[in-house]
């Protein structure tokens, strides 16, 4: 069975090295801030226990305050997971750092988040439009398009 | 019943004793070159016909499935309802393609095709041109198949046209020589370049006198042809279809029939030269001849369904490396026998299958199709 | 090419070359712009997006039982699958359990399914090399039409077959439906020794694809790929047996891994899968017991306040739904993990310095479906 690990025991782990990462050790997810979300992954990725070398999905969610980004992680040595959160406050222009220099999954799913909802990430090799042709205005899965 | 075996020289001979009463020496000429040409027009059409409907419904039983058999009892008018569907249709020129050569690429492939037909001995003493370098001939206008191939991939100003076209270069010369290797030991034998004198000398059907020459020479006009497994010029899931991708219409047919034209002339030659032409006993010698070439060609159609497609670079490789010194392997055993034996008796035959089945064995432990290789950027 | 005596190359250009979107072999509509030096791929760039229907904006303003009609239309080829995570999604959202008879149902629908899938996905890759004009693909189809007279039987559909409902199943079997399934349980290991018996050894088929398209495994993971393109590479990690859902957990099967990652591992780990399947089959057969096949749920679903991530290990890999609801009856977030869709990211690892006559024959190996990528 993959075992999920307990937030707070990460958010304890992560505290050691990067006190001002972690805002919340939620039940199910670690809420981290924005900023420091690539320390936090590289930490994740490179620390020899956790080794989260899988990154399973990104998920953008719209909640009309802000927006969600959810990172689900997997490590295939260990078979455990975690959920990763941060949120994003910005209507305008958005941004948030890339992992895909870390995992390069992310790649095709950041494109995707940027497409259509318009989530800019810092750092991405390549952030075009990747479902919706070149031109198109505004992005559709926010919920104030229609 | 003697007259239906000798119907064609019979006729020949008839026709231009009566004409030649009345008319000069070069009318009767002309007029007998016109009768000989449009027999075997109607030949090549019908056979051709034929050859499409042994290929669809063949093709549909090894795939399990039932082939066309709508049209006409078994579907045997499909290929006319293709015919009648094919030139009605528009005819398309890309817009900045080369329209002459455009135009004259299907004509030159198909003109090409009718060009085996001259020198194939259909019966005894049936063949159009008599000629005493038959061979020759039949290889000289083999190399000019590639040319139409060329003009029409380069007319349809197309990338994947192009592409087609430069592999059908490669692939022409390369199959080029193993033809010609391999059919010089049936020349040594016969001791002449001419059709129907090869078909005198074959007491014993040369397939068992030269079983190498006989494979090799059957692998190469397969990748002369393009067919498959030796297909990539015109491969359909890669390039769409190659170098008649930007063909509508009657042109689309012309290189439609070239291409089963071409698969029948080869089995003819192939039938001509190592299966023994017309010879059989009781029924008429053109009668014969058809059955085995429909034979050659319902095998050349096993092939199709059987193999996975070569890739152009196995392709070649395979052509130099391993048919090109199995050939020169075979003449080289035919020459110390002819040497030994001038007459070639039958039960060589004995010595020459084993060494083949040998020889094959051997040298494909030293050469194998090469794998993936990845070139680094 | 250079010439022996010459120490300077012949200067070349590059060109570049649409492959795609319609094509015979671009499975579904997907392009793929390569720059090409002669016969060697240089650069690639997968452009898709032909295919997008906006699924997850339209499920939001569905009910949480009118999106499996949408779960179907993603992957069309394996839509018992794809209505299968999203259940299960649903399920873990509400705390619902599902009856024992259903769950076995959905189990043999489910390995049903991948059988179809792998069929599909064999017999066309085989149809990109040229085997045979598609000789194989037309046996792969044979087996296939037993398959979905079976789902058609069950479901009334072929394809997309909207079966699996939240709580169980849309109604029980006929009572018709269990010996042709038998039946066919019987027959498939036959037919899948006849594949490899024809194939397996093929010198040309061998010489196509064996070292072709190698992926690393550090590629693959790091680049997010899953199902049988992470097995052929050699990592050993399959839903099934890493985080069984269902009742996966009961069942006595193995999971194939190649060795290499090239083209021939990832056919001969999907041949594997499907004995694999055949045996899952068997067990179940055997193990299912009677009961109801649906829990007593109102028929418009309101789950509580929160968010489900629901997965299971699909015929094209890991395929999940991470769900969000508000308390309403429509989901507020409905976002779908494609495994082809991430799957792609390594394209350009695999094409690269490779022949385009291997392009096609890699690209066919990686088995998109063009309705799952782009959605």
């Amino acid at each position: 069975m993959t075992v999920a690990l307990s937030p707070q025991e990460l958010a304890n782990r992560i505290g050691e090295q990067l006190p001002e990462a972690v805002v919340e050790a939620q039940e199910t997810a670690l809420f981290v801030k924005s900023d420091s979300l690539l320390d936090v992954a590289r930490f994740l990725k490179s620390t020899p226990n956790l080794d989260f070398n899988l990154l399973v999905s990104i998920s953008a969610i719209d909640y009309l305050e802000y927006f969600e980004l959810v990172y689900h992680l997997t490590s295939i040595t260990h078979n455990h997971s975690i959920v990763l959160k941060t949120r994003c406050d910005d209507r305008d222009k958005p941004t948030v750092p890339s992992v895909s220099g870390l995992w390069r999954g992310a790649n095709f799913q950041e494109r995707e988040i940027y497409d259509l909802m318009g989530i800019s990430f810092s750092g991405h090799p390549n952030l075009k439009r990747i479902v919706l042709w070149e031109g198109f205005e505004g992005h559709p899965l926010r919920k104030d398009y229609l | 019943m003697d007259w239906l075996y000798d119907l064609f020289p019979k006729i020949g001979d008839a026709l231009s004793g009566w004409l030649a009463g009345f008319l000069p020496g070069w009318a009767v000429y002309l007029i007998m070159w016109l009768v000989g040409v449009v027999p075997i027009l109607i030949f090549v059409l019908i056979m051709v016909m034929v050859v499409i409907m042994i290929e669809r419904r063949g093709l549909a039983t090894f795939q399990i499935r039932y082939g066309p058999n709508r049209a006409g009892p078994f579907g045997m008018l499909q290929p006319i309802a293709d015919a009648i569907k094919v030139l009605t249709k528009e005819d398309i020129v890309p817009a900045q393609a080369d329209r002459w050569l455009h135009w004259l690429a299907p004509v030159v492939t198909f003109g090409v095709t009718l060009l085996w037909f001259a020198v194939i001995p259909v019966g005894k003493d049936a063949i159009l041109a008599d000629l005493n370098i038959g061979i020759l001939y039949v290889v000289a206008v083999a190399s000019l198949g590639g040319m139409g191939v060329v003009m029409a991939g380069w007319a349809c100003h197309n990338k994947y046209s192009l592409i087609g076209a430069m592999r059908e270069i490669s692939q022409m010369v390369s199959y080029e020589v193993p033809v010609v290797i391999s059919i010089l030991g049936v020349v040594m034998i016969t001791g002449s370049l001419s059709m129907t004198q090869i078909v005198e000398a074959e007491g014993v059907p040369f397939i068992l006198l030269q079983p190498l020459g006989f494979l090799i020479y059957f692998v190469a006009v397969l990748a002369q042809i393009n067919r498959s497994p030796l297909d990539q010029v015109e491969a359909e899931s890669e390039l769409v279809s190659g170098f008649h991708t930007e063909y509508s219409g009657m042109k689309f047919a012309l290189f439609y029939l070239g291409e089963y034209g071409n698969a029948f002339a080869a089995s003819a030659i192939v039938t001509t030269l190592f299966l023994g032409g017309w010879k059989g006993p009781i029924l008429p010698p053109y009668v014969w001849f058809v059955i085995k070439a429909l034979i050659v060609m319902y095998v050349l159609v096993w092939f199709r369904a059987t193999f996975p497609r070569v890739r152009i670079d196995q392709i070649t490789g395979f052509a130099w490396k391993f048919l090109l010194p199995l050939a020169l392997f075979n003449i080289l055993i035919t020459a110390i026998e002819l040497a030994i034996w001038s007459e070639f008796p039958w039960w060589l035959l004995f010595v020459n299958i084993p060494v083949a089945g040998a020889l094959i064995f051997l040298w494909s432990r030293l050469f194998t199709l090469q794998g993936g290789q990845r070139v680094e950027a | 090419m250079a010439m022996s005596s010459q120490p300077a190359r012949l200067k070349t250009d590059t060109f570049v070359i649409n492959l795609g979107p319609q094509h015979p072999s671009s499975h579904g509509v997907f392009r793929i712009r390569a720059t090409f030096d002669g016969e060697i791929i240089v650069d690639v760039e997968p452009i898709f997006g032909y295919l997008h229907r906006g699924v997850e904006k339209l499920a939001e303003g569905r009910t949480y039982t009118q999106d499996i009609s949408l779960t179907d239309r993603m992957d069309y080829t394996s839509a018992m699958t794809n209505n299968l995570a999203y259940v299960l999604a649903v399920e873990k959202l509400m705390g619902v359990s599902v009856p024992e008879r259903a769950e076995y149902l959905r189990v043999i629908l489910a390995e049903l399914n991948r059988i179809v899938s792998h069929l599909m996905a064999v017999g066309f890759w085989l149809n990109d090399m040229g085997a045979g004009g598609f000789t194989p693909l037309m046996y792969c189809l044979r087996e296939r039409e037993k398959i979905l007279d079976l789902f058609e039987m069950v479901s009334g559909q072929r394809l997309t077959v909207n079966y699996m409902r939240v709580g169980g199943l849309l109604r029980d079997v006929p009572d018709e439906f269990l010996p042709p399934l038998k039946r066919f349980v019987a027959e498939m290991p036959g037919f899948i020794d006849e594949y490899e018996q024809l194939l397996s050894e093929n010198e040309i088929l061998l010489a196509r694809s064996k070292g072709v398209g190698i992926l690393s495994a550090e590629t693959a993971i790091n680049g997010s790929v899953v199902g049988p393109m992470l097995r052929a590479s050699g990592v050993n990690w399959d839903l099934r047996k890493a985080d069984p859902y269902s009742i996966y957990d009961r069942f006595d099967f193995e999971i194939p891994v190649g060795t290499v990652g090239d083209n021939y591992d990832r056919y001969t780990v999907r041949i594997a899968e499907m004995r694999q399947s055949v045996r899952i089959l068997e067990q179940a057969i055997a193990q299912l017991p009677t009961g109801a096949v649906r829990t007593k749920l109102p028929n418009i679903l309101r789950p509580p306040v929160g968010e489900a991530y629901g997965h299971i290990e699909g015929p094209r890999g890991e395929l999940g739904f991470y769900l969000v609801s508000d308390g309403s009856i429509a989901p507020y977030r409905f976002r779908v993990r494609a495994p082809t869709f991430i799957n792609l990211t390594v394209l350009p690892d695999i094409l690269i310095g490779w022949k385009i006559a291997d392009a096609v024959v890699t690209f066919g190996s990686v088995d998109i479906c063009m309705g799952e990528v782009d959605r």
